[in-house]
């Protein structure tokens, strides 16, 4: 790794394009300082992040690219407390994080519905296993499906449906726990590529409207900066920040384009082609 | 809401469930498929009638043609009456109906015990790791193990009718055991870490995620253990029983009444298929909701 010019020191300053501020930021909400992450097996220890530091502000959607194995998943792990960092602290609303908060909500990269259980079932798995009152999550439950479209599916199993109305059940699942954080760890990797840009704009759309703080990991860099106000880069293996680019698009009347529209506005191919260029130096590298 | 996908009703992606654009009147084609299914169909079902009517014919035929000495295999028609017979009540025999009771009973308990000790025991091995990779060759052993070489042991140890039980159990309980730990170890772990996210404790995993997903593997360990609880209980009732169809089995082969010994094969026989049938609709039942 020390041989390699990405791990320079040089590079290893986080690069900014832009002034890192969003209009919808408020204060920080969750917060990594100095975050480092070791496994170990039998054979070997594998260092997979290394001095991670970031700053996310309530309400800012946040994208994380990177190759594959750069540990951008892990990430999203340590931030939801699945796991405990080897260094550093995460911080929520400026606490630490040691366990998973009702705070945060997390969206895997597949639906993962059990099978057994219908689609109303479902997506009250979290209200159930957080205690919390059933019937006001009930309603909650129904209320978010039917504006995603599934009013008439509560009864129906998970096989009845297709890709895409899974994954909408699969945030619905996440939303109805309330959470003020929502990670989604490459949740529309799965699905056909129209299917996939279509739910993108709906869940941009829906967590924006609810003024979530979102974190959005993936290797798709259109996805990412069609989606995000910023998007973070990571170098490979020891996952370290390597940039961080605001995305502005400006299209006269203030409003955020829809990240479908944003995607045939001219700074989207500029931003587009940066990072493509700064993941492929990576490449070579 | 964007452009695609967003009207489930309308672009109707809906794998299964609801019903297909129908076409209308049914094609030439499509008739003509329908009954080749359906002559297919038939084809399988009567050939294993014609078997089933072979293999009664042939044991029919060859001890009544003295090819084979009618002594050692009696003939079908020979079990009617002999069954007849058996039903009544005198002294010195009892109901043939107690006897199948009794065994069918012991089997009901026999895996239904194997089954509530089988999945607790699996749930313990799932939560502590560290004992299941202490336990797993015991386990491995003991489940190898022929178990019917404990019957004259378990006899001394636990008298006529408890030792049934045992058996029953003891040769049941190892393989429900194996089967039922590697059904949870199977659940998809993503699923698992989907419950975490929510901040499930162990014992949600296990209600809310391992169990359920586990069902199908409890429906195929169930049928495995059916069976061998029968072989459990008949080889017990060989051993020590004054009642059941193993005791029957044993008593009509002592005084050579080979009709005595056939009919209590064939009501085991009925009694395998039911319990098999039983399963299967339990089965159909349960996988309905997946």
């Amino acid at each position: 790794m020390s041989n390699s010019p990405i791990s320079s020191p040089t590079n290893l300053r986080p690069k900014r394009s832009d002034i890192v501020e969003s209009k919808a930021a408020g204060p920080a909400k969750v917060e990594l300082r100095d975050v480092s992450l070791r496994y170990f097996t039998p054979e070997t220890e594998t260092e997979a992040l290394a001095g991670i530091s970031l700053t996310i502000r309530a309400g800012e959607f946040v994208s994380i690219i990177g190759q594959s194995g750069c540990g951008k998943s892990t990430l999203l792990s340590l931030i939801s407390g699945l796991m405990q960092p080897t260094g550093g602290v995460v911080l929520v609303d400026g606490q630490g994080v040691d366990k998973p908060s009702p705070k945060v909500g997390y969206m895997l990269q597949q639906d993962y519905l059990f099978e057994w259980r219908t689609i109303l079932e479902n997506t009250m798995i979290g209200a159930e296993i957080q205690g919390r009152d059933l019937v006001a999550a009930r309603d909650r439950a129904k209320t978010l499906l039917t504006r995603y479209g599934l009013g008439q599916f509560f009864d129906y199993l998970p096989r009845q449906l297709s890709g895409g109305m899974r994954q909408r059940v699969a945030l619905a699942r996440t939303l109805v726990t309330e959470p003020d954080v929502v990670l989604l760890d490459e949740p529309f990797s799965a699905l056909d590529s129209q299917t996939r840009i279509a739910l993108a704009d709906e869940v941009a759309e829906v967590l924006r409207r609810e003024g979530k703080t979102a974190i959005l990991v993936t290797h798709d860099i259109g996805e990412a900066v069609a989606m995000a106000d910023r998007v973070v880069v990571m170098s490979r293996r020891p996952g370290r920040i390597r940039s961080d680019h605001a995305i502005r698009f400006y299209n006269g009347d203030g409003q955020r384009p829809t990240p479908f529209a944003a995607r045939s506005t001219p700074q989207f191919n500029t931003y587009f082609k940066m990072l493509w260029e700064e993941l492929e130096v990576h490449v070579e590298g | 809401m964007s452009k695609v996908d967003t009207a489930p009703v309308a672009n109707a992606p809906v794998a299964t469930g609801m019903p297909a654009a129908a076409l209308g009147a049914p094609s030439a084609a499509y008739t003509a498929w329908l009954r080749k299914e359906r002559i297919r169909h038939l084809g399988v079902r009567g050939t294993q009638g014609a078997i089933l009517i072979a293999f009664l014919l042939l044991w029919e035929i060859l001890p009544r043609a003295q090819l084979v000495n009618p002594m050692l295999t009696s003939y079908p028609s020979a079990l009617w009456p002999t069954f007849l017979d058996l039903l009544k009540d005198k002294p010195q025999q009892v109901n043939i109906l107690v006897h199948t009771w009794g065994t069918v009973f012991a089997t009901i308990v026999g895996f239904t015990a194997a089954m509530v000790i089988g999945t607790i025991v699996a749930a313990i091995l799932w939560w502590w790791e560290s004992l299941y990779k202490i336990l797993d060759p015991y386990l491995v052993v003991a489940n190898a193990m022929p178990k019917t070489a404990f019957v004259p042991i378990f006899y001394i140890w636990l008298g006529a009718t408890a030792s049934i039980y045992a058996m029953a159990l003891a040769i049941s309980v190892f393989i429900t055991i194996l089967m039922i730990y590697s059904g949870f170890q199977g659940v998809d772990p993503n699923k698992i870490k989907l419950a975490q996210t929510f901040g499930a404790t162990r014992w949600q995993i296990l209600r809310k995620v391992v169990l359920p997903g586990s069902v199908p593997t409890m429906i195929a360990t169930l049928k495995v253990n059916t069976g061998l609880s029968l072989v459990g209980v008949v080889v017990g009732e060989f051993q020590s029983a004054s009642i059941g169809l193993g005791y029957l089995i044993q008593y009509g082969s002592q005084i050579f009444k080979l009709n005595i010994v056939m009919t209590a094969i064939t009501i085991l026989a009925i009694v395998s298929s039911v319990m098999y049938l039983a399963i299967h609709w339990l089965e159909a039942a349960v996988m309905k909701r997946r």
